[in-house]
């Protein structure tokens, strides 16, 4: 019963949540603490805080989760397979598609015009990044922080896992002091 | 050998990824594109705007869809266990100690510190978005789809899959 509440649940989830994992999270809050209530408000703020510390994409881990506390590990199964499993049909299966005309050039065209528009949600994304880096580390630590990772992984041409890595260990290992203001 | 690159192209970016899947992405062609080699930066653009128009999170379906693409239905199934199993299984083993020291400074900063790499990371992206496009249709084509993306995403709020269309409709009738 609560198996297919979880697959019903995460399926209307996964097929209304346009742009990618963050802006699924008022969704899986609406369905999950509203509507099914298997959690508290104050338990899924909790998990959502936590489930943003930890790597990986956001839009797995909750449904995972809850999955889990709802229905042990088969729901954690079915609630992730239900909000990724449609979706990555439609793409393989339209993509498919669109590499077998890739000749025809009206279909070519449809390639090209949509480079532009991609570059654009790109660049909504990283403004939306360095808008949440400013807030947080303040416009000179975070100017600092994003020129240094240019230069490193553009000009150097460094891995950027090694700088990640590196600041993450930075992060962990460094005492909970430090001597900068924002 | 195959897989196991499959597997590591997927595992790296998300395990070192923090701010959920968009956030992944420059990761993800770092590895596919740049290390791997697997396809080309328009390649990637064309598979990442189809993704952008459909529904649910982005970092499984591009997962999914290059999975296949390099290694068939295997190839999918590893790829998306490579990039939703690890953070998951971490998220379960350590919700416990978690919820302790979530408001710990140390683990508040990973996040943060991570973030400005990121944008460092998506702006390269965007450039090679822009450098592809300027190749394949040239400045004019590229300023005014660029210019109008911009201003129904950001000014008219239009929907991301509303302006994928329009734009494959311009496309198909324009530069055909």
């Amino acid at each position: 019963m609560r198996q297919s509440q979880l697959s019903v649940s995460f399926l209307k989830i996964g097929l209304l949540g346009f742009g990618g994992g963050p802006s699924m999270v008022p969704l899986i809050h609406d369905e999950v603490v509203r509507r099914r209530a298997w959690l508290e408000d104050q338990e899924f703020g909790d998990i959502l805080a936590i489930a943003n510390t930890l790597p990986g994409p956001i839009a797995t881990k909750l449904p995972g989760y809850i999955g889990y506390r709802v229905a042990g590990i088969p729901g954690c199964i079915i609630a992730v397979m239900a909000i990724i499993f449609p979706m990555i049909i439609a793409m393989v299966g339209l993509l498919g598609l669109y590499s077998r005309y890739q000749g025809v050039s009206w279909i070519s065209g449809m390639g090209q015009a949509v480079l532009p528009v991609v570059m654009v949600m790109m660049l909504q994304l990283t403004w939306d990044f360095w808008k949440k880096s400013r807030d947080t580390l303040g416009v000179p630590i975070g100017g600092v922080m994003v020129l240094s990772a240019a230069v490193l992984i553009y000009g150097l041409g460094l891995h950027p896992a090694l700088i990640i890595v590196f600041l993450l260990a930075s992060a962990l290992l460094l005492p909970a002091k430090l001597p900068k203001r924002g | 050998m195959l897989y196991l690159s499959i597997f590591l192209a997927f595992f790296v970016p998300n395990i070192i990824g923090y701010g959920g899947g968009p956030a992944i992405i420059p990761l993800i062609e770092a590895e596919v594109v740049g290390r791997y080699e697997w396809m080309s930066a328009s390649q990637f653009a064309e598979t990442l705007a189809l993704g952008n128009a459909l529904p649910s999170p982005i970092a499984t379906k591009m997962a999914g869809q290059i999975g296949y693409e390099v290694g068939g239905v295997t190839g999918a199934v590893i790829a998306v266990l490579a990039t939703v199993a690890p953070s998951l299984l971490l998220m379960l083993a350590a919700l416990g100690l978690m919820i302790r020291f979530k408001d710990a400074i140390q683990i508040k900063r990973m996040s943060q510190w991570v973030r400005p790499v990121v944008v460092v990371l998506m702006g390269l992206l965007v450039v090679s978005f822009f450098e592809e496009s300027m190749a394949a249709s040239g400045w004019m084509h590229t300023a005014l789809l660029g210019g109008a993306a911009a201003l129904a995403l950001m000014k008219f709020n239009w929907h991301p899959a509303a302006v994928v269309v329009s734009s494959l409709a311009y496309g198909a009738l324009f530069l055909g």
